[in-house]
C-alpha cells in the first residue's frame, strides 16, 4: 500500500446538491466549493490543501506506516456478544463507518436533515471539518480468541506480555478483546470517529477503557523535526520511516510464511500508558536528564556527537543510558515503529499532573520485538526512576481493507479463510 | 411526556453550487400551501386562517426590530410547534404536522408576553390519517399509566402512613414499592411540568429557593438522619395530595405514538444517567427497583407500538426482544424472587457489576432510540 497523503480532499462532504433549486451561492470560499446538503454531512467551507484525507484502503491498514499526526484517541473494547453472524455484521458496519469518516464523510445518512423523529446516523461534532489526516486502526487482543471458536486462528506470535519489573498495572486500563486506533490532525475529528464506532457497536461491544493523546512523540518522516516527548527530549530520531519499505517489511509487516496467513500485511501492537513523574524529573539537573537518555536535551545529538541524526556511539554513554539500553545495536538489530503520543488526564490527587506517555509500538512479532526490549529496559533503564508502566495491552493488527467490498477482519472472521 | 410537541422539520437554509452539482429542484415542496407570515413589532399576519390537516408550513419573515418568536399553539396554549429566536429581517421556514382542529398562530415580538395571535383552522382529516392500531396503542397506554398511578396511590398511602406513625423501618420497608407505578410511567408525569418537582426531586435537582419536598426528602430522613419529625409527617401528606394530583390528570394527558416511543427511550436515558451511577436513592440504594420499574415501563409502551413498528422495521423489533430480555435476565440476578421487588442494595452491586449493567442499558437504548422513527414511518 501507499501510505498515500496528498490524494486530493474530498472534504468533509459529497458533492451533492439537494435543494436550493438553484441558488448558486459562487464559489465563494478560496478554492472551494461551497455547498451544504440537507442531510447535513458535508458542510465544508473551505476545501483548501490542508487537512486532507489518507487512504482508506491498502495493502496494510492506515495509521502504521502513515506520517504520525498530531493527536490520537484509541479505544479498547470487550464483544458482549456471542452471535457470531453479528459480530461480524458490526465489523462490516464499523468497517463503512470508517470509510467515510477517514474520508471527511459523515456517518450513514448525516448529522441533521433527515427524520426529525430520529436520532441522526452522525453526531455531528466533526460536520465542517476537514478529513485532518484521519486513520483508524483496528486490532484484535488476546481474550478476543477466546470467543467465536477462534481459539485455533490465535496467532502464535500474539502472546500475552509478561510481567515486567516495576509496572503497576490498572486493570481498568489494560487489554481488551479490540482496539481503535484513531489518529488525526485534529482532535475532535478522531473523538468524533471513536465516539460513533462504539456507538453503533452499542449491543455488540462495550468501550473497555480509552485514551487522549496530544501530541505525538515519534514520527515516521524523518525529514520532519522530531517531536519532543513531555521530558523535553527529543524521542524516536531513529524511528523507521514510512517511506523505509525495506526496514518496513522486516521489522513491522508480517510476512507470508510468518505462520500465521490471515495476518500476512498485518502487524502486532503493543500499548503501553506510561505515567512520567514528571515533577521530579522537572528538578533533575540537565547533566543528569542528557546522561539519562544518553542525548543532549537542545539538538538531540547522541553523546560526543554534534548532531541529532548522527550515528551514536554508545560506549560513550552510560551504561543505563536509555538510547544505549534500546538502541538496535545493544539488542542484536531488534527494532520497532513507535507511534505514541503524550497525555495528561488531569491530576493524580496529589498535586501533580496524571501525565506520560502513551506508547504504541508496532512490529511483526511481538517476541522478538517489545518483550526481549522491555526486559531489557524494565531491568537496567536509567529511566525507570521516573517512569512507570501503568496500563498494557497487545494486539494482532490484521491486515488492510482492500477496497470497497472488503471489510476490518475479513481475513479473520470468513468462514472459508 | 416532555414530548409534547408534535413533529418539526426545520428546512434549513440550503444552498448548492451550480458548478459542481446538478441543481434539482426539491421534490416534494409544497409552497403552494405554504402559509405567510409576516411578523413585526405589534402585529402577526398571517396568509391564510385555514389549512387542511397534515403537514402545514409556515414561511416566517421577521419585519419587526426585534427577535422574534412563532408558534402554533392549541386552544389552551400548548405548543404544537415553534420556532424561537428569528432576527429582525430574517426568514425561516417552520413545518409541523398538524391534526384537524383550532389552532392559534403565536408572534411573539422580543420573544415574550402573550404575543399577537390568528386564528388558524386545521380542517379535514384525509391528510392526517388515523392509523386504528396506533390509536389502540395510545389508549392502551394511557390505561397503562392511569392504571400505575391507581395502584400507587394505595401504596404511597401505607409508606405515608408508616412515616406519620414514626414507624422507620415500615416506612423504609414501603419506600421503594411506593415509587414503582410512578417510575414506570414518569415521562407521562412529566408531561405535566409541576408535578414531578414537588414529588420526585433530589437534593442536588433543588433549584434556588425552592423548597425540597417528595420522595427523596423523606427517603434522606429515613435513612440519613434515621429519624422522623413533624415536618416528615407533613411532607409524607403532602406526598400523597400531589400524587392525587397526578393520578387525577394522567387521563388527560397528551399522549401519542411518538411521544410514547419517545418515553420508553426517555425511561432508559433515566436508567443511564440517574440509575446506573447510583444517584437516584442515593440514602436508600433501592436504585435497582426504580431501574426495574424504568424498564417495564420503556417495554410497556414498547410492546404497546410493537404491532405498528415490527410490520416497518422488523430488524428493529428483533433487536429490541432481545434487549430487553437480556436486560430483565440481567437484572433478575439481583434478586432471589422474580415476583418480589427485593433486589440487591445498590452500594453492594460492584464496579464491574455497574459496567455490566450500564453496557446491558446502552445495548438497549441505542436500538430504542430508533423507534419512534419506526411508529412514524
Amino acid at each position: 500500500m501507499t501510505e498515500t497523503q496528498g490524494t486530493a480532499s474530498p472534504s468533509r462532504r459529497a458533492l451533492i446538491g439537494w435543494g436550493g433549486a438553484g441558488l448558486a451561492l459562487g464559489a465563494a470560499a478560496a478554492g472551494g466549493a461551497v455547498a451544504m446538503t440537507r442531510t447535513g454531512n458535508d458542510v465544508d467551507p473551505a476545501g483548501s490543501a490542508t487537512g486532507v484525507a489518507v487512504d482508506f484502503h491498502g495493502a496494510h491498514q492506515a495509521g502504521i506506516a502513515t506520517p504520525v499526526q498530531d493527536r490520537l484517541h484509541f479505544a479498547a473494547f470487550d464483544v458482549k456478544t456471542d452471535d457470531r453472524a453479528e459480530f461480524v455484521q458490526m465489523l462490516k458496519d464499523w468497517t463503512e463507518a470508517a470509510r467515510r469518516m477517514t474520508a471527511g464523510r459523515a456517518v450513514g445518512d448525516g448529522a441533521f436533515g433527515g427524520l426529525a423523529e430520529a436520532p441522526p446516523d452522525d453526531t455531528g461534532e466533526a460536520v465542517g471539518l476537514k478529513p485532518s489526516r484521519l486513520t483508524l486502526t483496528i486490532g484484535f487482543g488476546p481474550s478476543f480468541f477466546e470467543k467465536f471458536g477462534l481459539a485455533g486462528r490465535r496467532p502464535e506470535a500474539l502472546v500475552d506480555l509478561p510481567r515486567f519489573p516495576g509496572e503497576n498495572m490498572d486493570t481498568s486500563r489494560t487489554g481488551g478483546d479490540l482496539c481503535i486506533q484513531a489518529c488525526s490532525d485534529d482532535p475532535q475529528v478522531a473523538v468524533h470517529a471513536i465516539r460513533n464506532l462504539a456507538r453503533i457497536g452499542f449491543g455488540k461491544v462495550a468501550v473497555r477503557w480509552s485514551q487522549l493523546g496530544f501530541g505525538k512523540t515519534s514520527s515516521t518522516t524523518p525529514d520532519a523535526q522530531t517531536p519532543r516527548n513531555l521530558m523535553g527530549f527529543k524521542d524516536g530520531t531513529r524511528n523507521i520511516a514510512g517511506t523505509e519499505t525495506d526496514r518496513l517489511k522486516k521489522f513491522v509487516w508480517v510476512g507470508e510464511g510468518d505462520g500465521t496467513d490471515w495476518m500476512t500485511g498485518g502487524s502486532y501492537l503493543v500499548a503501553r500508558r506510561i505515567r512520567m513523574n514528571i515533577e521530579t524529573w522537572d528538578r533533575t539537573s540537565l547533566q543528569e536528564q542528557e546522561d539519562v537518555f544518553g542525548r543532549d536535551k537542545g539538538e538531540g545529538a547522541p553523546v560526543g556527537k554534534a548532531k541529532e541524526h548522527d550515528e551514536p556511539f554508545l560506549k560513550a554513554m552510560k551504561p543505563d543510558a536509555h538510547v544505549r539500553l534500546a538502541h538496535p545495536d545493544s539488542n542484536g538489530g531488534i527494532t520497532i515503529l513507535r507511534r505514541g503520543y503524550s497525555f495528561t488526564d488531569g491530576t493524580d490527587g496529589l498535586g501533580r499532573l496524571d501525565a506520560g506517555l502513551f506508547f504504541l509500538a508496532y512490529q511483526r512479532d511481538v517476541r522478538k520485538g517489545f518483550i526481549p526490549l522491555q526486559r531489557k529496559l524494565s531491568a537496567s533503564d536509567a529511566l525507570n526512576e521516573y517512569i512507570q508502566h501503568v496500563g498494557s495491552a497487545v494486539f494482532a493488527i490484521p491486515p488492510g481493507v482492500r477496497d470497497k467490498d472488503d471489510w476490518w477482519g475479513r481475513t479473520l472472521l470468513t468462514e472459508e479463510a | 411526556m416532555r414530548a409534547v410537541r408534535l413533529t418539526v422539520t426545520a428546512a434549513a437554509t440550503v444552498a448548492a453550487l451550480t458548478a459542481i452539482t446538478a441543481c434539482t429542484a426539491k421534490s416534494d415542496a409544497k409552497d403552494g400551501d405554504a402559509i405567510q407570515v409576516t411578523a413585526a413589532d405589534s402585529k402577526c399576519d398571517t396568509s391564510a386562517k385555514s389549512t387542511p390537516a397534515g403537514q402545514v408550513t409556515l414561511q416566517i419573515e421577521n419585519k419587526g426590530s426585534r427577535a422574534t418568536e412563532v408558534e402554533i399553539l392549541f386552544p389552551d396554549d400548548r405548543i404544537v410547534s415553534e420556532k424561537e429566536n428569528i432576527g429582525p429581517g430574517t426568514k425561516y421556514t417552520l413545518t409541523a404536522e398538524v391534526k384537524a382542529g383550532s389552532y392559534e398562530i403565536a408572534c411573539r415580538p422580543g420573544m415574550k408576553g402573550h404575543g399577537v395571535r390568528q386564528k388558524l383552522t386545521v380542517t379535514g382529516g384525509s391528510a392526517a390519517e388515523r392509523n386504528p392500531k396506533l390509536d389502540k396503542a395510545v389508549a392502551d397506554y394511557r390505561q397503562y399509566a392511569q392504571d400505575q398511578a391507581d395502584e400507587t396511590l394505595p401504596r404511597v398511602e401505607t409508606f405515608a402512613k408508616a412515616v406519620k406513625d414514626g414507624d422507620l423501618e415500615a416506612a423504609k420497608k414501603a419506600y421503594a414499592t411506593s415509587r414503582i407505578g410512578w417510575e414506570r410511567t414518569e415521562p407521562v408525569a412529566e408531561s405535566f411540568g409541576d408535578i414531578d418537582p414537588k414529588v420526585d426531586t433530589r437534593a442536588d435537582g433543588l433549584e434556588q429557593g425552592q423548597k425540597w419536598t417528595g420522595w427523596h426528602r423523606l427517603e434522606k430522613a429515613l435513612w440519613e438522619d434515621k429519624k422522623i419529625g413533624d415536618e416528615e409527617k407533613t411532607l409524607a401528606d403532602q406526598l400523597v395530595t400531589d400524587l392525587k394530583d397526578w393520578q387525577q390528570r394522567v387521563g388527560k394527558a397528551e399522549i401519542t405514538p411518538t411521544s410514547m416511543a419517545n418515553g420508553a427511550k426517555e425511561l432508559l436515558d433515566e436508567v443511564a444517567t440517574g440509575k446506573v451511577t447510583g444517584e437516584e436513592d442515593r440514602y436508600s440504594h433501592t436504585d435497582l427497583v426504580d431501574f426495574k420499574a424504568n424498564v417495564e415501563g420503556a417495554q410497556k409502551a414498547y410492546e404497546l407500538l410493537k404491532p405498528v413498528a415490527s410490520t416497518n422495521d422488523a430488524a428493529l423489533t428483533t433487536e429490541l426482544d432481545k434487549q430487553f430480555a437480556a436486560l430483565n435476565t440481567l437484572l433478575d440476578k439481583y434478586r432471589t424472587d422474580p415476583a418480589q421487588y427485593d433486589f440487591v442494595s445498590y452500594d453492594k452491586v460492584t464496579k464491574d457489576q455497574r459496567k455490566e449493567l450500564s453496557d446491558n442499558v446502552n445495548a438497549l437504548a441505542e436500538p430504542l432510540s430508533k423507534l419512534a422513527a419506526a411508529v412514524v414511518k
